[in-house]
C-alpha cells in the first residue's frame, strides 16, 4: 500500500509526534521504502493460520486480591516534570 | 404515546467491582483518600512495570456474565485501547475488544405500576477494564494547569452494555434500577453512584413515521449522568431535542458522525462536546503483557451456583408462596436481600405473609430511615416482630395499641411482653370481657335497641365505653361480643 | 590486566579462595575503564563509590564467613535499560535523562540479592532501538576490535565493556538480537534466553512480546553463571515461566552426546559474506569431529523474519512509549515557548483568515505532548512509533500487525518442526563482520535487514546464543550462532561449551 503525505501527518498525529516540513519528507520517504518491504507478507499463505501474539502461549496467571503497601506521593510524584504536593500539573484538560 | 416517534435507548454502564486492591496492582481500591496517595509504579505506568491480573476481579466479572445470563466463551484476552488523556499515564487502557469475558446476556425488566409492559433486554457484552484517573481543574495551581489524581486508575470496572431495546426513559430507570439490584444481590459492587461505582452513557436516537416511510435519526451518546435522576431528565430532555432539530434540518442517521453531548444537571440540558474525529482510532491490538484468561466449565458453573436466588426469582417466590402482591413483593426485593431475609424470617415465623409484608414496609423501612439503621442494627428482631403480629391476631395484643408497642420494642429493645407490660397493656381474657359488654349491653338499652334496628354503627358507642372502662380490650372482640349479646335477646 | 584475561568462573574461585578480593577486582576494573574506555564509550555511568562499597561489604563478609550470594564479589555491567532504585535510568534517552526509578527491577534484585558488584550502566541505542548503538542520545560506542566499526547493538556498550576487558560479566537484552549480534560482533559470548526465562519486571519495555533480558560474557561457562543468577519465575511478570531453573553451570562442562546439529539451507542463501560462511561451515566441521550428526533442516519461513519483525516491535513499542507523554514522567517540553509557538501559529492562521486552520490547531495539551516527544525521542525511535502507529491504525491493522502475528507462527511452526529433527540449530548471527560507524544510519531498511539471522527466535521464543568461532582477514570476530527449542538452555549452554572447549576463539582479545 503506498503511504502518502497525508498519512504520514495524520499518523504523526495520532502518535503524538511533532514533526517539522523537512522531517515529514524524510519520514514519508523511509516509512514509504520500509512498508514496501513489508508488503512481501502478503505473498505469504496463511490461510486458516492462527495469530501468535504471545511469544510463548500461555494461560490464566492471577494474583490474589490483596492489598500492598502503595508509593509514597513524594516518590510518585518525584518523577513528574511538573507537579505540586498533591499531583501532577498538565495543561489545562478542560475543552478537551 | 403522544409523541411522533419511537425513542430508542442503549445503556453503557460502568460498574466498579468490589475488590480490596486494584485489577492489576497492590494498590487499594479504597475512595476518598488523598490524592495520589493509592498508586505504585505499576498503576501509574512506571517504565519497566507489568501488569498481573487480579483473580478476584476476574471472578466477579464472571458471576455477573451469568448472572446476566451471558455466553461465557472458551477464551477470553485483554487489548490495548489507546489514546492520549493526562489521567491514562500509560497512553493506553487495558480493557477487551474482540474477545470480551461475556456477550449475548439478558436482563427482564418490568414494572409494579404497569407503566410499561415487562420486556427483556438484551444485553450486547460484559468486559473488564481497568479504569483512569481523574482531572481536576486547579484553580489554585493557577495558570489554567489541571491537576491529575491517579488513585482510580487501574481500578477494576465491568462495562456492561446493552442493546438498543429500551424505548422511554422509565424503561431505561427500569433496566438501570433492576440492574443495580442484582448487582448488589450478588455482591459484586456496591454501585454506589456517587462515588462513581456506577456510571451510565445513553445511546440515543428517534424513529420518525414519515408518509415517506421511517427515518432514523443521527444517534447521540449522552454523558455526564451522575443520577439515574439524571439520566432520566437527560433522555427526557434528548428526545424531543432530536426531533426538532430533525424538524429543522431533516438530517437523519448516516448523515452526520455520532455526537457526543453532555448533560449540564444545573441547566436541565444536553450540550455538545467537542469531538476530535481522529480520537475514534484506539489502535486496539492483544496486550503482550498479560495472557488470555480461560474458564473451565466446572468454574462456570461454580459461578452460577454461588449466585443464590437472584431478586427476579425471589420477586416470583414472593408472590407464589408468600401470597404478597406483586407491588409488596417489588418494594421488599428492592431493598436489598437482607431487607428480604428479614421479611423472611418474620412471615415464617408467625404464618401470615402478608402481615409481615405490612410491618416491614411500612413501619420497619420507616424506623431504619427515620434512624438511619441497617436492618442487623434493627433492636426488633424477626422474632421478637413475629411474635407481635402473631398476638394481634390471637387478639391478645389490641391492633390500635400495637405501633406503641413496637414502637418500645424499638426505643429500648425489649421484647413484646416487656414492651406490653412497660405500657400496661394487659390480654383481657374472654370472660372478663362477655361480662364487662353484658354491664354495659344492659345500660344501654336504647343504643341496643338502635342496633338491633339495623343501625350497626350505633355498636361504636358501645365499643368507645368498653375502651374507656378497660384500654386493654381489643375493640373488634368487644364489637363481637356485643352484636351477638344484642342479638341473642332479641330471641 | 592480567586479572581481567581471566574468565567470570575462574575470577569466582579466587574470590572465594581468597588468592584476589572484590575491590582489588573491582579496582581493576575501574582502572582498566578509565584507561580504556574514553576511547571505547561503553559506560554513560560508572558509579565507582558504589562499585567499591558493594566490593568492600562483599569482602568482609567473606572474611568473617558469612553466607554470600552466587556472584559474590563479582562485577558486572549493566545495560541502562534496567530499573535500579534510586539510580538514573536512562534508555540512552533524552526523554529519560533524569529519571530515576522508585523501584529494582527484577534482574537488579537479583544481582544485588546475588552479591554481585554493580560497577555502572551501558551505553546502548536508544529505547534498544537499533544494531549499533549509534542511536544512543548520549554518545557513540565503539568496536573495541576496530575503534571504527560499530560493537553492534542494542546492547553496544554491554558487549563492549566484556570485549574491552572492563568487566568480565555484562547485562544486555534481546528483542531482535541485541544481545546475541553485538556478542557476535565483538567476539565475545551472548545468549537470549527462552522467552519468560528471566523476568522482564523493571526492564523498559521495547517490544513486550519479544524483549528478554540474557547473559554476556567470555565464555559459555560465564554466561551459564549469570543466567543461573537472573533466570526464574517472577510473580511480578505475568509472562515470566513457572519453570524451575536447572543448575545450568553443574552441567555446563558435560558435553552432549548424540548431540545432532541442524544447518538451515536458508541460512547460507545470497548475501552471507564469504568469509563468515567459512567460519560457520568450518565451526559444524568441528561438532561433526566431536562426534555430532549434522544434518539440514528447513526454516521456509525465515525469510519473512525480518517483514514480520518489524511490524510486531514497531506496533508494540509504539504502544508502550505512549507513556513518555510529558505528564507523568521524564522529560516535558518548555511550556512557555511552547505556548508563544501555539499563539504565534494561530495569529499567523487568523491574518490569513483560515478559520478551519484556528480550529484544528492543537490544544495547549495536545501541542505539549507533540513537542516532548518530539524533543524527547530520536530520529530511529520516532520513525519505529510512525511505523507501528501506521500498521496498528483503522485499515492497516489486518494488513500488516494481523497478518504479521500469523507469519510469527509460521516461523514457530518452522522451528517445532526442525527441533523434532535435530537438537541444535547452528548458523551465522550476521551476514558479514562489523560493519563502519555512520555505514548505514541514513538507510534504516539496511540496518533492519542485519537482523535477518536474529529476528526468528526472539518471534519464535526460543533461546539462541552467540559465542566466537573466527575471524575475519582484517580481525574482526565472527560468531557462531546456535539456537535451541523452548527451555533447552542447558543443553544449549552444553553443546556451546563443546565447541569452546574444542577451540580458542573464546581466548581471543580485542587488541585495545
Amino acid at each position: 500500500m503506498a503511504i502518502t503525505r497525508q498519512d504520514v501527518e495524520k499518523v504523526a498525529l495520532l502518535a503524538r509526534l511533532q514533526l517539522s516540513d523537512a522531517e515529514l519528507a524524510t519520514m514519508s520517504d523511509q516509512l514509504a521504502q520500509i512498508v514496501g518491504y513489508v508488503d512481501h507478507l502478503a505473498q505469504v499463505d496463511t490461510e486458516g493460520v492462527e495469530p501468535m501474539a504471545h511469544a510463548i502461549e500461555q494461560l490464566n496467571v492471577f494474583r490474589a486480591d490483596a492489598v500492598d503497601m502503595s508509593l509514597p506521593r513524594e516518590e510518585a510524584l518525584a518523577c513528574a516534570p511538573h507537579h505540586d504536593a498533591r499531583g501532577y500539573l498538565v495543561p489545562a484538560v478542560l475543552g478537551e | 404515546m403522544s409523541e411522533p416517534y419511537t425513542t430508542i435507548i442503549g445503556l453503557e454502564v460502568h460498574v466498579q467491582l468490589a475488590t480490596a486492591s486494584k485489577l492489576f496492582c497492590g494498590c487499594s481500591t479504597r475512595f476518598g483518600a488523598e490524592p495520589n496517595t493509592q498508586t505504585c509504579p505499576v498503576c501509574i505506568g512506571m517504565p519497566g512495570t507489568l501488569p498481573v491480573m487480579n483473580r478476584r476481579a476476574i471472578e466477579l466479572a464472571l458471576r455477573t456474565a451469568v448472572a446476566l445470563n451471558c455466553e461465557i466463551p472458551p477464551r477470553t484476552k485483554w487489548d490495548r485501547k489507546q489514546y492520549y488523556y493526562p489521567d491514562l499515564p500509560k497512553g493506553y487502557q487495558i480493557s477487551q475488544y474482540d474477545l470480551p469475558l461475556s456477550a449475548n446476556g439478558r436482563l427482564e425488566i418490568s414494572d409494579a405500576k404497569d407503566r410499561f409492559a415487562p420486556k427483556t433486554v438484551r444485553i450486547i457484552r460484559a468486559h473488564l477494564e481497568e479504569d483512569a484517573g481523574k482531572s481536576l481543574h486547579d484553580e489554585e495551581a493557577g495558570k489554567g494547569d489541571s491537576l491529575i489524581d491517579l488513585n482510580r486508575t487501574g481500578t477494576p470496572l465491568l462495562e456492561i452494555v446493552s442493546q438498543p431495546d429500551l424505548r422511554s426513559s422509565a424503561e431505561a430507570l427500569a433496566f438501570l434500577k433492576e440492574l443495580k439490584l442484582l448487582l448488589t444481590y450478588i455482591a459484586v459492587s456496591d454501585c454506589n453512584m456517587q462515588e462513581g461505582s456506577l456510571r451510565v452513557d445513553a445511546n440515543i436516537n428517534l424513529h420518525i413515521e414519515t408518509p415517506q416511510g421511517r427515518v432514523a435519526t443521527p444517534i447521540v451518546e449522552i454523558k455526564n449522568m451522575n443520577s439515574f435522576r439524571a439520566v432520566e431528565r437527560a433522555l427526557d430532555f434528548e428526545a424531543p431535542r432530536q426531533y426538532r432539530e430533525w424538524q429543522e434540518t431533516g438530517r437523519v442517521l448516516g448523515e452526520s458522525p455520532k455526537q457526543t453531548r453532555g448533560w449540564d444537571d444545573e441547566a436541565g440540558i444536553t450540550r455538545a462536546q467537542r469531538s476530535k474525529e481522529e480520537s475514534s482510532d484506539y489502535r486496539y491490538f492483544p496486550d503482550p503483557d498479560l495472557v488470555p484468561v480461560s474458564f473451565s466449565p466446572a468454574e462456570i458453573a461454580a459461578a452460577k451456583a454461588s449466585l443464590g436466588e437472584l431478586p427476579a426469582a425471589l420477586r416470583g417466590r414472593l408472590e407464589s408462596v408468600y401470597g404478597l402482591p406483586p407491588y409488596d413483593a417489588d418494594v421488599l426485593v428492592n431493598q436489598g436481600r437482607s431487607i428480604v431475609d428479614y421479611f423472611l424470617a418474620v412471615a415464617d415465623a408467625c404464618q401470615d405473609g402478608k402481615s409481615a409484608s405490612n410491618w416491614v414496609t411500612q413501619d420497619v423501612l420507616r424506623v431504619l430511615k427515620e434512624r438511619n439503621l441497617s436492618i442487623d442494627e434493627l433492636p426488633v428482631s424477626s422474632d421478637a416482630l413475629a411474635d407481635l403480629i402473631a398476638r394481634i391476631k390471637s387478639g391478645k395484643l389490641p391492633s390500635p395499641r400495637a405501633r406503641d408497642v413496637f414502637q418500645a420494642m424499638v426505643d429500648s429493645g425489649v421484647d413484646v411482653s416487656q414492651a406490653m407490660n412497660a405500657l400496661g397493656i394487659e390480654s383481657v381474657d374472654d370472660s372478663e370481657l362477655v361480662a364487662l359488654c353484658q354491664r354495659i349491653v344492659a345500660a344501654n338499652p336504647k343504643i341496643a335497641a338502635d342496633v338491633r334496628g339495623g343501625k350497626m354503627q350505633a355498636i361504636g358507642a358501645l365499643v368507645g365505653q368498653a375502651k374507656k372502662s378497660n384500654p386493654n380490650v381489643d375493640p373488634n372482640r368487644v364489637r363481637e361480643i356485643c352484636l351477638e349479646l344484642i342479638q341473642s335477646l332479641s330471641h | 590486566m592480567s586479572i581481567l584475561q581471566r574468565t567470570a568462573c575462574e575470577l569466582l574461585r579466587s574470590l572465594e579462595a581468597g588468592e584476589i578480593s572484590s575491590v582489588e577486582l573491582t579496582t581493576a576494573c575501574l582502572e582498566r575503564i578509565s584507561a580504556t574506555d574514553d576511547r571505547v564509550g561503553a559506560f554513560l555511568r560508572v558509579d565507582e563509590k558504589r562499585a567499591l562499597a558493594q566490593a568492600a561489604a562483599v569482602d568482609a563478609r567473606r572474611a568473617k564467613k558469612q553466607p554470600v550470594g552466587r556472584l559474590a564479589g563479582l562485577p558486572v555491567a549493566v545495560k541502562d535499560v534496567l530499573c535500579d532504585r534510586g539510580q538514573l535510568t536512562t534508555c540512552a534517552s533524552r526523554m529519560l535523562a533524569d529519571f530515576r526509578p522508585p523501584y529494582d527491577s527484577t534482574v537488579v534484585a537479583k544481582l544485588k540479592a546475588a552479591d554481585a558488584v554493580l560497577l555502572g550502566r551501558t551505553n546502548m541505542d536508544e529505547f534498544a532501538m537499533g544494531g549499533s548503538t549509534e542511536n544512543s542520545a548520549f554518545q557513540v560506542t565503539r568496536n573495541p576490535w576496530d575503534l571504527e566499526r560499530t560493537p553492534g547493538g542494542s546492547s553496544g556498550g554491554s558487549a563492549a565493556s566484556v570485549a574491552a576487558g572492563m568487566v568480565p560479566l555484562s547485562i544486555g537484552t534481546d528483542t531482535g538480537g541485541s544481545i546475541r549480534q553485538p556478542a557476535g560482533l565483538c567476539g565475545i559470548v551472548g545468549m537470549k534466553p527462552t522467552y519468560g526465562r528471566v523476568s522482564r519486571y523493571g526492564l523498559v519495555a521495547f517490544a513486550s512480546s519479544l524483549d528478554q533480558i540474557g547473559p554476556m560474557a567470555h565464555t559459555v561457562e560465564d554466561a551459564a553463571l549469570l543466567l543461573e543468577a537472573i533466570a526464574g519465575h517472577d510473580p511480578n511478570d505475568s509472562t515470566s515461566l513457572d519453570e524451575p531453573v536447572p543448575a545450568y553451570t553443574a552441567t555446563v562442562n558435560q558435553p552432549l552426546t548424540g548431540l545432532r546439529i541442524g544447518i538451515a539451507k536458508e541460512h547460507f542463501a545470497e548475501g552471507l559474506d564469504a568469509e563468515v560462511e567459512q567460519a560457520v561451515r568450518a565451526a559444524v566441521k568441528v561438532y561433526e569431529s566431536l562426534g555430532a550428526k549434522v544434518q539440514e533442516v528447513s526454516l521456509p519461513h525465515g525469510k519473512h523474519g525480518v517483514a514480520t519483525y518489524y511490524v510486531i516491535a514497531p506496533s508494540e513499542a509504539s504502544s508502550n512509549l505512549a507513556r513518555y507523554d510529558g505528564a507523568h514522567y521524564g522529560y516535558r517540553t518548555n511550556e512557555q515557548e511552547m505556548l508563544a509557538e501555539l499563539a504565534g501559529e494561530r495569529k499567523k492562521l487568523q491574518a490569513a483568515g483560515d478559520q478551519r486552520g484556528v480550529n484544528e490547531l492543537d490544544t495547549a495539551l495536545v501541542r505539549m505532548y507533540r513537542r516532548t516527544r518530539a524533543e524527547g525521542f530520536g530520529p530511529e525511535v520516532k520513525r519505529r512509533i510512525m511505523l507501528g502507529t501506521y500498521s496498528l491504525s483503522a485499515g492497516y491493522y489486518d494488513a500488516y500487525y494481523l497478518k504479521a502475528l500469523k507469519v510469527r507462527r509460521l516461523i514457530r511452526q518452522d522451528f517445532d518442526r526442525a527441533f523434532e529433527q535435530v537438537d541444535l540449530i547452528a548458523g551465522p548471527i550476521t551476514a558479514s563482520p562489523a560493519f563502519k560507524l555512520g555505514e548505514m544510519t541514513d538507510d534504516p531498511l539496511a540496518m533492519y535487514l542485519v537482523d535477518l539471522y536474529t529476528v526468528s527466535a526472539n518471534l519464535a521464543g526460543i533461546p539462541g546464543l552467540c559465542l566466537p568461532c573466527g575471524q575475519s582477514e582484517c580481525g574482526l570476530p565472527i560468531g557462531l550462532q546456535l539456537q535451541a527449542p523452548i527451555l533447552q538452555e542447558e543443553s544449549l549452554l552444553r553443546g556451546a561449551r563443546m565447541f569452546e572447549q574444542a577451540t580458542d576463539w573464546h581466548k581471543q582479545r580485542a587488541p585495545l
